[in-house]
C-alpha cells in the first residue's frame, strides 16, 4: 500500500505555470463567448471550433508538443493550469480536446517521422480535430475484445466494423481506432494495431447519438470495407493494446476529472452570496471546497510525475476514480439544497444548470474508463488479486 | 531522519501490548521518557534553545507516525504545546502538555474543557479561552473520565484560583494546532488501518480463497484507499506553510477532509473483518476507537466545513477554483 500512497506528495505548481495562468486568464476574458451557465456547465462537450481555432492561434492547442511541430512546447504543469482555467471558465473545450491531450501525443510517441510532419502541425494549427474510436456495441469496459478488423491487401488494409459512444465523431476529421489485425476476439491484447483514419473517405458512414439532455455529443461509426492506406498504421502492428494504455495517466489524472461540475458550485455559491446561506449550505459549500482541495492536490503530485516522465497508471485511476466521485454529488446535493424550502423560488439558470448535470452526471464515471474498471486496477496496485 | 528514528522508537515501544496496557494505566511514563529522551519533544523548539527546530512540514511524517501506531501519550500536543509557549515569560512545564482548542468559563471564573485529548494523562493543557492563552495545571483540576470504554479524554475543571493570568492572546493558535494535529493523527491511523484491512483480506480463506480475491472485497478496499489518499493529502496542507502555526483554512481543509473519511474508512474495515474485527483482542479496535474520537474532537467536519464555506462567501467574486488554488499555494512554502 505504502508505495501507491507515496506517490501523492503535496507539490506546488511551479512559478512558470503560474505565470502562464496569467496569460490563459487574459485571453478567455477576450476570447471566451458569453453563455448561461447550463451551456458553460457542457464545457467538455462544447464542440465550438471557431474558439478552438481562436485558442490554437495563441499557440495552445498541442500544448506540450515540440515547438518543431507548432506545439508550445510547454510542460505539463503548463497544460495542468491551462486545462484548470478552461474547465473552471466553462470553455467550450469539446472540439481540439481529444487531439491536444490524446491523439496528438500518441502521434509524437508512436508515429512515423511522415504521421507526425503531417498530423501534428494541423493539430496545433487548429485545423484537425480527433475522435478515438475504442468502445464497440459488443466491447465496452470488456475493450479487449473489439471485433472491428483491418485485414492486408493490396494497397494497404480493409477495414470493417464499428464504433460507438464515439465522442465528436461527426464533428471530427480523423480517428485513431483500436482495431483488430490478427487473431481472434479470444486472443484478447495481442494483434489489435492503432490507425489513423481520414473520416472522409468513401465507406464510412457516421451517425450521431442524442443523448438524454437533448445533446448528440457521441456517434456511431460503420466501417464498410474501408481502404486505409499502409501508412495510416499507427505505431508496430499488434502494439495496440500497450499504445492505448501508455497514455492513460494522461487521460486519467488531470483537473477534467473533478471539474465536470465547478461552474454550478460557482453559480450556486453566488446565489447563496446574494440571498444568505444556512449553516447546512455554508457547511456544504465548505465540504466541496475541502473535497476539491485535496483532490486538486492530488492531481498536481500526478502532474508532477508526468513532468518527470513517468507514467503512475494506477495512481491515475485513484484519482479519476474518487475525482468522478465528488463531481457527481454536486449536483445531487445542490438540487436537494435548492429545493428545500418549496416556497423559496428557485433561479432557473441555476435550476436548469443543476438538472442538466444530474441527467449527464453518469457519465462523468464512465469516460476514460468505467469505475468498476478502475477500482479493479487500484485493486491490483494494492497488491490484491 | 527524524522520520525513521521515531518509526524505529515507535516500532520497538509503542506496541499494541503498550497501548492497551496505558489505556489500563499502566506504563505511560516509561514511553514518555523515551520521546523525551530522544529529544522528541523539543521537533519545533528553536535550534538556539536545543531544539531540532524543525519547520511544521518536516514535523508532519512524525505526526502520522504517531497516527500510525496510535500513540497513547500527547507527544504531538506537547511538541506544539512548547512551540506555542515560544516567547512567552513562562518556561513550558516538564510533563505530559495537552492542548484544548476550546473551554467554557463558569459564572464564579473557573474553567471547563470537556474532552480533553489525553487529559486522563496530561500534566498540564494549553487552554484557549476566548483567545486568551492560558496554561493550567491539571493537579489543581477535577478531573473525570468522559466514561467511554477505553478511553483516554477526561472532561476537568479549573476552580477560579487555580487559573491564573493569561500567558498571551494566541489562543486561537491552540485551537488550530489542536485541529491539524489531530488530522494529521486521522491520516496515520487510516493508514494503519487500510494497511491491517489489506492484509487481512489476503489472508482470509472463505470459499477456497483469500476474500481480497472477490471483486466486490477489492471494490470497497480501493474506496478505503482513496479516501486514506484524500485524507493523507489534505492533511499533509495543514503542515506544509513556513508558519510557526498551522494557518486557519488549510487546518480548516486537513481537519474536515480526514474527519469526512472516518465514517466510510473504519465501516469498511471493521466490514471485511467481520466479528473478530470489534473483539478487544484485535488491535484494528485501537486504531477505529481513536479515529471516531479524533474526527469529533475540535470540531467535526460540520464545524470545520462550515468555516471554509463562509470563509469562500466572504470573498465576493471568487470562483471555487480560485479560492482553492489561492490556499494552496500560499501555504506551501
Amino acid at each position: 500500500m505504502s508505495s501507491l500512497l507515496d506517490a501523492f506528495r503535496l507539490t506546488a505548481l511551479p512559478a512558470h505555470a503560474e505565470a502562464f495562468r496569467a496569460e490563459v486568464k487574459r485571453f478567455l476574458r477576450d476570447h471566451l463567448p458569453t453563455v448561461s451557465a447550463d451551456v458553460r456547465a457542457r464545457s467538455w462537450t462544447g464542440f465550438d471550433a471557431a474558439f478552438s481555432r481562436k485558442l490554437a492561434q495563441r499557440g495552445w492547442v498541442g500544448l506540450t508538443l515540440p515547438s518543431a511541430y507548432g506545439g508550445a512546447g510547454l510542460d505539463a504543469f503548463s497544460r495542468f493550469v491551462l486545462v484548470e482555467e478552461l474547465l473552471a471558465a466553462g470553455a467550450p473545450v469539446a472540439a481540439h480536446w481529444i487531439a491536444d491531450r490524446q491523439s496528438g501525443p500518441l502521434i509524437l510517441k508512436f508515429g512515423s517521422e511522415a504521421q507526425k510532419d503531417f498530423y501534428l502541425p494541423r493539430i496545433c494549427a487548429g485545423q484537425a480535430f480527433f475522435c478515438i474510436g475504442m468502445s464497440e456495441p459488443n466491447a465496452g469496459s470488456d475493450l479487449a475484445s473489439v471485433r472491428s478488423r483491418a485485414t492486408p491487401g493490396e494497397g494497404g488494409w480493409r477495414l470493417n466494423g464499428r464504433k460507438i459512444w464515439t465522442t465528436n465523431a461527426h464533428h471530427a476529421d480523423y480517428m485513431i481506432a483500436l482495431v483488430r489485425t490478427s487473431g481472434a476476439p479470444e486472443d484478447r491484447h495481442h494483434g489489435l494495431s492503432q490507425f489513423i483514419i481520414d473520416l472522409k473517405q468513401p465507406g464510412i458512414s457516421v451517425r450521431p447519438i442524442l443523448d438524454l439532455a437533448g445533446d448528440a455529443h457521441f456517434s456511431e461509426v460503420a466501417f464498410d470495407d474501408v481502404l486505409l492506406p499502409h501508412e495510416a498504421l499507427v505505431g508496430e502492428e499488434g502494439s495496440g493494446w500497450k499504445q492505448v494504455n501508455a497514455e492513460l495517466a494522461f487521460e486519467r489524472s488531470g483537473p477534467e476529472r473533478f471539474y465536470s461540475s465547478v461552474v454550478l458550485l460557482d453559480l450556486w455559491a453566488d446565489t447563496l452570496r446574494r440571498h444568505g446561506a444556512s449553516a447546512a449550505e455554508t457547511a456544504l459549500l465548505g465540504s466541496f471546497i475541502s473535497q476539491l482541495a485535496s483532490l486538486r492536490s492530488l492531481s498536481v503530485a500526478l502532474t508532477a510525475l508526468l513532468a518527470r516522465g513517468e507514467s503512475p497508471v494506477v495512481e491515475a485511476a485513484l484519482v479519476k476514480d474518487i475525482g468522478t466521485e465528488f463531481e457527481q454529488s454536486i449536483p445531487a446535493a445542490i438540487a436537494a439544497a435548492i429545493s428545500a424550502a418549496p416556497d423559496t423560488p428557485i433561479d432557473d439558470e441555476l435550476y436548469r444548470t443543476v438538472a442538466y448535470l444530474n441527467q449527464v452526471a453518469p457519465t462523468f464515471s464512465l469516460r476514460g474508463g468505467t469505475r468498476e474498471i478502475l477500482r479493479g486496477m487500484i485493486a491490483r496496485g494494492l497488491g490484491l488479486r | 531522519m527524524f522520520t525513521e528514528a521515531i518509526e524505529k522508537i515507535l516500532a520497538d515501544l509503542c506496541t499494541p501490548a503498550r497501548v492497551r496496557a496505558v489505556e489500563n494505566g499502566d506504563g505511560a511514563l516509561a514511553l514518555w521518557r523515551a520521546l523525551e529522551d530522544g529529544g522528541f519533544l523539543q521537533l519545533l523548539t528553536p535550534e538556539s534553545q536545543d531544539g531540532a527546530g524543525l519547520s511544521l512540514a518536516a514535523l508532519f511524517p512524525v505526526l502520522l507516525a504517531f497516527g500510525r501506531h496510535a500513540l497513547p501519550v500527547p507527544a504531538a500536543q506537547s511538541i506544539a504545546a512548547r512551540a506555542l509557549m515560544q516567547g512567552c515569560s513562562q518556561q513550558p512545564p516538564a510533563g505530559m502538555l495537552s492542548l484544548a482548542g476550546s473551554s467554557h468559563s463558569d459564572a464564579e471564573g473557573g474553567v471547563c474543557v470537556p474532552r480533553l485529548a489525553y487529559g486522563m494523562l496530561a500534566g498540564h493543557v494549553l487552554v484557549n479561552r476566548g483567545g486568551d492563552l492560558l496554561l493550567l495545571d491539571c493537579s489543581l483540576a477535577r478531573r473525570e473520565p468522559v466514561g467511554v470504554h477505553a478511553s483516554q479524554c477526561a472532561t476537568l475543571y479549573w476552580p477560579r484560583d487555580a487559573v491564573g493570568t493569561p500567558l498571551g492572546s494566541n489562543g486561537e493558535a491552540v485551537r488550530l494546532f489542536a485541529a491539524a494535529i489531530h488530522a494529521a493523527s486521522m491520516a496515520g491511523a487510516m493508514e494503519r488501518v487500510l494497511d491491517m484491512t489489506l492484509a487481512y483480506c489476503n489472508d482470509r480463506i472463505q470459499f477456497g480463497k483469500a476474500i481480497g480475491k472477490f471483486q466486490a472485497v477489492q471494490h470497497q478496499l480501493s474506496v478505503m484507499a482513496e479516501q486514506v489518499a484524500a485524507s493523507r493529502m489534505a492533511a499533509e496542507l495543514a503542515f506544509a506553510s513556513e508558519q510557526a502555526v498551522p494557518a486557519m483554512i488549510p487546518v480548516a481543509i486537513a481537519k474536515a477532509r480526514t474527519s469526512m473519511a472516518v465514517p466510510r474508512v473504519t465501516a469498511t474495515a471493521h466490514a471485511l473483518f467481520g466479528a473478530i474485527g470489534v473483539t478487544e483482542e484485535l488491535d484494528l479496535q485501537l486504531f477505529t476507537r481513536r479515529l471516531h474520537e479524533w474526527r469529533v474532537s475540535e470540531g467535526s467536519e460540520t464545524w470545520w466545513n462550515g468555516q471554509v464555506g463562509q470563509a469562500l462567501l466572504a470573498q465576493p467574486h471568487m470562483t471555487a477554483c480560485e479560492f482553492v488554488r489561492h490556499v494552496t499555494e500560499s501555504t506551501i512554502a
